[in-house]
């Protein structure tokens, strides 16, 4: 995969990626970021940024809401995957998680992670995966009969991991794992997450409005504003700066600005 | 209560075929949102079909019903192809004005094909009675019972244990998260009006045994699923069987009792009559969700 070079090609690059909604608004502007391989990387930003929208860019599903890629490119393993329907790219390793733990609530919960495994086909594997499942959520495995609509928060958005984890997916592009979920659940939350990154070797593009939580498990961080990129780094040197605090909350354009050539140059 | 069981066992044998139709609108309407207004030509279609498979083959009955059946799942996904898919994206008001449309189309076609008198159906069932107690049952009645719950059955274990069948709920839930998952939701909408087409295929052929004829009246019944389904709740499964049994028996014990009192017609106000008390109390129907859901 590396090929002749020394730097090893990204799992996925996104290079000058415009979005628009119904033909007529332009969401994301020209935005480049990159995901290496095993790792996780954190995309910050305040409400409305397009981060939710860079995450529907990359699974597929910004077509059944009126969203396009206009120009630019996406590319996974080295292959252009824009345009692609989102079954061909749940196939190929990227599952998107999405926002509001949006599991089915009239089925149970083993039924849910089934559907999270729809596109495979090897029963062994299947089991041993979904035994897995109820390895990383024990809870999960005690409610396996119950309709997902009767988890608490928390649990819903472990079964909407879980549900990823069936997929075997290579990358896991997850939409604020955090949100609606309290406190003391969101840190074990974030643990799993990083204990599925060392295990499991899935790459996670994390979007998170709660950035402490998110950089402390990301190795790399984006931040963006309005469609753009405006700051990128380490995640241990985005937390320790104290613009990024500002840019991600939506702070003025001043923090916005100096952060941008504090950082990128 | 010979009157009383001859009316409760006639119900229940339209009633079923009733519930057959509406299970069919009620799989398009979860999957996809869309009222489909085709559904008593499919009914009607799948009668007339059948008998032609029977005239020109003259082979069983049963065979000449599965025939129907695999017919009626080319028809759903044809239809979905060509019809449908076309109009993805476009409101949803447009796409149901659509299926009134092809309910037009598809009695035009029937019409031009096998002409609009009634066409006799061969006899399929015995016609000596069966004596279940005092009361003596048409043998059509009892197989058409029997075959109807056994569809009922079989498509309700479809939904609950075959992944397809999950897929299908997945989807009515949400098309976005079901497609995030990989799940082919333009082929899921094919398998449901696949499977609308068949279920009423199979009511359309049952009642044109039972009595020994077809013509275009059959597609009335598509009608009757309307309040069937207000009844049962529009996203109801079991809504939609139990909405449909309802209605057939009280239809026939209004037709018994009502009827001789009145001088005739109770038999076609009482549904309504019911249904309106019903949504007075229930107004999503029996079984419905309170938060309709637009899929």
């Amino acid at each position: 995969m590396a090929g002749a070079l020394s730097v090893p090609a990204p799992l996925l690059r996104l290079d000058a990626v415009e979005v628009v909604y119904d033909g007529a608004i332009l969401v994301l502007r020209g935005l480049s970021l990159s995901v290496p391989e095993g790792s996780i990387v954190a995309l910050l930003g305040p409400n409305g940024a397009g981060k939710s929208t860079t995450l529907k860019a990359i699974s597929g599903l910004l077509r059944g809401e009126g969203g396009k890629v206009t120009s630019g490119s996406i590319e996974f393993l080295g292959e252009r995957i824009d345009g692609l329907p989102p079954e061909d790219l749940v196939r190929r390793g990227i599952f998107h998680v999405m926002e509001g733990r949006r599991v089915f609530e009239e089925l149970t919960v083993e039924e849910n992670l089934a559907m999270g495994g729809y596109t495979r086909h090897d029963r062994p594997g299947l089991r041993r995966d979904q035994a897995r499942c109820y390895e990383y959520f024990p809870i999960l495995g005690q409610r396996r009969r119950q309709l997902a609509g009767y988890l608490s928060g928390g649990e819903q958005q472990m079964l909407a991991l879980g549900r990823a984890l069936m997929a075997r997916p290579r990358l896991i592009l997850l939409d604020e794992p955090s949100l609606g979920v309290a406190p003391m659940v969101v840190e074990e939350i974030f643990r799993l997450l990083r204990r599925i990154n060392e295990e499991e070797k899935t790459t996670l593009l994390l979007v998170e409005q709660n950035a402490r939580v998110a950089l402390a498990i990301a190795h790399h961080g984006y931040v963006i504003e309005s469609g753009r990129m405006v700051l990128e780094g380490k995640a241990a040197d985005l937390a320790g700066d104290k613009t990024v605090q500002d840019a991600y909350l939506g702070g003025g354009q001043q923090a916005g600005r100096r952060a941008r050539t504090s950082l990128i140059s | 209560m010979e009157l009383f069981l001859q009316l409760l066992l006639n119900g229940l044998v339209v009633g079923g075929i009733y519930a057959l139709v509406a299970l069919g609108f009620v799989i398009i309407y979860k999957s996809s949102g869309l009222l489909n207004f085709a559904q008593g030509e499919f009914l009607m279609l799948g009668a007339y079909v059948c008998l032609a498979i029977l005239e020109e083959t003259r082979v069983p009955f049963v065979a000449a019903f599965l025939l129907t059946l695999v017919f009626s799942v080319a028809l759903g996904l044809l239809l979905e192809r060509v019809v449908l898919r076309p109009l993805l994206g476009q409101p949803l008001i447009s796409v149901i004005m659509v299926t009134l449309g092809l309910s037009s189309v598809l009695k035009a076609v029937v019409q031009a094909l096998w002409g609009s008198h009634t066409r006799p159906f061969p006899p399929v069932f015995a016609t000596e009675p069966v004596m279940l107690g005092p009361l003596p049952v048409s043998q059509g009645y009892l197989w058409s019972l029997g075959c109807v719950a056994l569809l009922l059955v079989l498509l309700t274990l479809f939904f609950r244990f075959t992944r397809l069948g999950l897929a299908m709920r997945a989807t009515a839930f949400s098309q976005q998260v079901a497609l995030s998952m990989g799940i082919p939701v333009r082929r899921i909408f094919a398998l449901s009006w696949s499977i609308a087409a068949a279920v009423s295929a199979a009511g359309g052929m049952l009642l044109g045994a039972m009595r020994g004829g077809v013509d275009g009246s059959l597609a009335f019944y598509g009608l009757k699923v309307i309040p069937v389904v207000i009844l049962g709740g529009m996203d109801s499964i079991s809504g939609a069987i139990a909405g449909g049994l309802i209605i057939g028996v009280l239809e026939n014990f209004s037709g018994g009792y009502l009827d001789p009192l009145v001088g005739g017609g109770a038999k076609d106000v009482a549904p309504f009559v019911a249904l309106v008390l019903i949504l007075m109390v229930k107004p999503h129907g029996l079984f419905g969700t309170a938060h309709a859901r637009r899929v």
